[in-house]
């Protein structure tokens, strides 16, 4: 019997078209887009001006609080300019234009493939790096990780360390395909980690639709007695952090706490290769892993894509785009959100593009509630979606905030199972964002 | 037989004078006092309890007048002055007029000025669009026409119109109750004296991007030329964010502005069509 959360989930259809194909390195494109607001926390400072030089990895926005996370030029050229773009929020906000010119990496860069198995730093020397790095949460989150792995930010001491190689979003092949080819540096990733919190214990959670990748990891831990690969039953949404750490651990994180109270800390397998190149090759985050698929798209495939990208770019590299192409999605489709042109830039929690035939993306009469409770039942917060969309309606933002609605991770099972089409995660979001107001005002 | 009867009767209007006495006793015992000009005061009010007053409803504004000493602060828009000035008079209490305020909306984006570049298919709130997505169309900043306020309005005077797909306020049913204000997620509505005949002139735009962008998304948006404000010989123009602002304390609606923006973003209603006319007239002299 495999393990797996037990409240509410489904299953969806995988689809992972881009499963066989291997992570290619693509041209980089002719001008990247560098939004400022690539992660959670307070925007970092922008240290050039326009019309100066820029070399590969060089620090172009500084964090300057604690919560926040450096952002360097991910190409060679010049700055053209800084000014206000739309992003993939829609909204217009701060971002750094750079002409690409060339590839020429900052002095101190090892792009040495090789594997660099010895971690000879000590634990302030790797928190350091991955400050300087500014690395954030790959999955999807992008907390800064620097904040995550010290130990002395947190009143309980870690004791568990999991692996996020779940990628239970439909579509997505990100991670799948990184664990199958860098598994080696993986290994050496968490060893980093599991350093850095002075722990011996490591579990790396894949879902079983992935059986390669389970296989190839099971085999590198071999010689390591403290980390261990352990397969889960395939379930939406699995990869969310509390759903994952039941599953793994049969531990609940109770509403308003952290997986650190539990003495758990969870890492996305993409977050962990950032971090073994941080530290052993001192490459600072300026790639990622994205998967771009879609139905109707000739050829899916996963690509290391500069940040900044333009989407348009990456679509052009995947064989252009359909003309019956209905939606452009960033993410997953489950979580991903509907992009409004094609010129929104990858930013570190870009994890696929995804692109949706007209009649798959187009959204289904909203007819009346049949009680058929569907959407109770796949709820893994165990809510009662209707009854959130109805307070939400009706605006009983306190009946709504009594009945948990800042609880719901925002997964869309209930809009994606609701039979008559209701848009009860719109609605969801809204109350959410009622009640924070409230807190706030 | 008629024995029966009377004793029936007898002991039962007994027991319900009885209790009625009681229930009489008890009620004196238990009474609480309340200003009986409160129940006065809430009649005169007009019992829509639309919040315009910043109180939860009617009788909470009838109780503050009746009840706090200095009632300057209070103000029932639905109401005007008159009535105000009534309730005054009853409670022996002094109330400073205030001008007739109307819901005024900031956008100018019809839907040949501003054209979509995407489709929006999510519920049809304004709330829920402004969310997920800034607009469908170019302009962050502008009305999504979805309504919210028509909603929110108790008193009927905010509808769509189908042609511009933009509420239009109706001058003779708004009160100025401030409710659409609150409700309008992008800060489009806004309170502006009302004058007389209806007599305004404002800005009916906020987007606050650079000339280029914003006339890019919207024929009829506000570049921030600051034309408008160096013409006004009052110094009522505000230039801020690549935005006009018209302050309606210092404006004396002399009209200049309007005629020289160059986007016409600038609207002024309620004024006889003279511009029409004069214009005509100079191009017969010459």
């Amino acid at each position: 019997m495999l393990k797996t959360f037990p409240k509410g989930g489904l299953h969806i259809p995988d689809n992972k078209l881009s499963e066989e194909s291997p992570i290619k390195t693509i041209p980089l494109p002719k001008i990247v887009q560098i939004p400022i607001a690539q992660h959670i926390g307070t925007p970092p400072e922008i240290i050039v001006k326009r019309r100066v030089r820029v070399r590969t990895g060089q620090l172009i926005a500084k964090a300057t609080s604690m919560i926040s996370a450096n952002i360097h030029s991910p190409v060679t050229g010049m700055v053209m300019k800084i000014d206000n773009f739309t992003d993939a929020s829609g909204y217009k906000k701060p971002a750094i234009v750079v002409k690409v010119e060339e590839d020429e990496w900052v002095d101190g860069v090892d792009t040495d493939k090789s594997l660099n198995e010895n971690i000879d730093y000590s634990k302030e020397e790797i928190l350091s790096k991955i400050k300087d790095a500014g690395i954030v949460g790959l999955g999807g989150a992008t907390f800064p990780s620097h904040v995550k792995l010290n130990v002395d930010n947190y009143s309980t001491k870690p004791e568990l360390l999991i692996i996020n190689g779940v990628e239970c979003e439909p579509f997505l092949t990100a991670d799948h395909r990184l664990m199958l080819e860098k598994p080696k540096e993986l290994i050496v990733g968490i060893k980093i980690i599991l350093k850095v919190l002075g722990i011996k214990k490591a579990v790396i959670g894949i879902e079983n639709n992935k059986p390669d990748a389970i296989d190839i990891l099971e085999k590198e831990v071999k010689t390591d007695p403290g980390i261990e690969v352990s397969a889960l039953k395939v379930k939406y949404p699995q990869g969310a952090e509390k759903q994952l750490i039941k599953a793994i651990t049969g531990k609940e994180v109770p509403f308003g706490k952290f997986p650190i109270d539990l003495g758990i800390i969870v890492y996305n397998v993409g977050t962990v290769f950032a971090i073994y190149e941080a530290v052993q090759k001192n490459i600072p985050l300026i790639k990622r892993v994205v998967t771009v698929t879609g139905k109707s798209i000739p050829d899916p495939s996963n690509f290391w894509v500069r940040l900044g990208t333009p989407v348009q770019h990456l679509l052009d590299m995947a064989g252009g785009i359909p003309e019956d192409t209905g939606k452009i999605i960033n993410g997953g489709p489950m979580m991903g959100k509907a992009v409004k042109d094609f010129s929104i830039p990858v930013t570190k929690g870009t994890s696929g593009i995804l692109l949706m035939p007209q009649r798959d993306s187009i959204r289904g009469e909203v007819q009346a509630c049949i009680r058929c409770s569907k959407c109770i039942d796949v709820c893994p917060m165990g809510l009662e979606p209707y009854l959130l969309m109805n307070l939400t309606e009706k605006v009983l933002i306190d009946r709504a905030k009594k009945e948990d609605i800042m609880m719901c991770i925002e997964c869309g099972s209930c809009s994606y199972i609701c039979p008559s089409n209701r848009p009860l995660l719109d609605y969801i979001r809204l109350g959410k964002a009622a009640v924070k107001n409230e807190l706030n005002s | 037989m008629s024995d029966s009867v009377l004793y029936t009767v007898g002991s039962l209007s007994g027991l319900g004078f009885l209790s009625s006495f009681l229930l009489y006793l008890i009620a004196n015992k238990f009474k609480v006092f309340e200003n009986p000009k409160i129940d006065i005061v809430e009649e005169m009010l007009p019992g829509a309890n639309c919040g315009g007053c910043g109180l939860p409803g009617c009788r909470s504004l009838a109780q503050l007048l009746v009840e706090s000493e200095d009632i300057s602060e209070f103000y029932c828009p639905v109401c005007g002055n008159d009535k105000m000035k009534e309730i005054a008079v009853l409670l022996d209490k002094s109330i400073p007029e205030r001008k007739p305020q109307i819901a005024v909306l900031l956008c100018n984006g019809t839907c040949d000025a501003r054209k979509p570049v995407t489709t929006y298919d999510g519920p049809k709130s304004c709330r829920i669009s402004d969310l997920s997505i800034a607009s469908d169309t170019d302009c962050d900043y502008g009305c999504d026409g979805f309504g919210d306020c028509v909603a929110v309005c108790a008193f009927d005077a905010i509808h769509i119109d189908p042609e511009t797909n933009l509420p239009v306020v109706d001058p003779d049913k708004c009160t100025g109750c401030n409710a659409c204000v609150l409700e309008c997620p992008k800060d489009l509505l806004e309170l502006r004296p009302k004058n007389k005949r209806n007599l305004k002139i404002y800005v009916a735009c906020k987007n606050e991007d650079k000339g280029g962008i914003a006339l890019k998304a919207c024929d009829n948006a506000c570049i921030g030329c600051s034309k408008c404000a160096k013409i006004c010989p009052k110094d009522a123009i505000l230039m801020q964010n690549f935005l006009a602002y018209i302050e309606a304390d210092k404006c004396t609606l002399c009209r200049k502005c309007v005629d020289v923006c160059p986007t016409g973003s600038i609207i002024e209603t309620g004024f006889p069509p003279k511009k029409v006319k004069k214009q005509e007239s100079a191009v017969v002299q010459n």
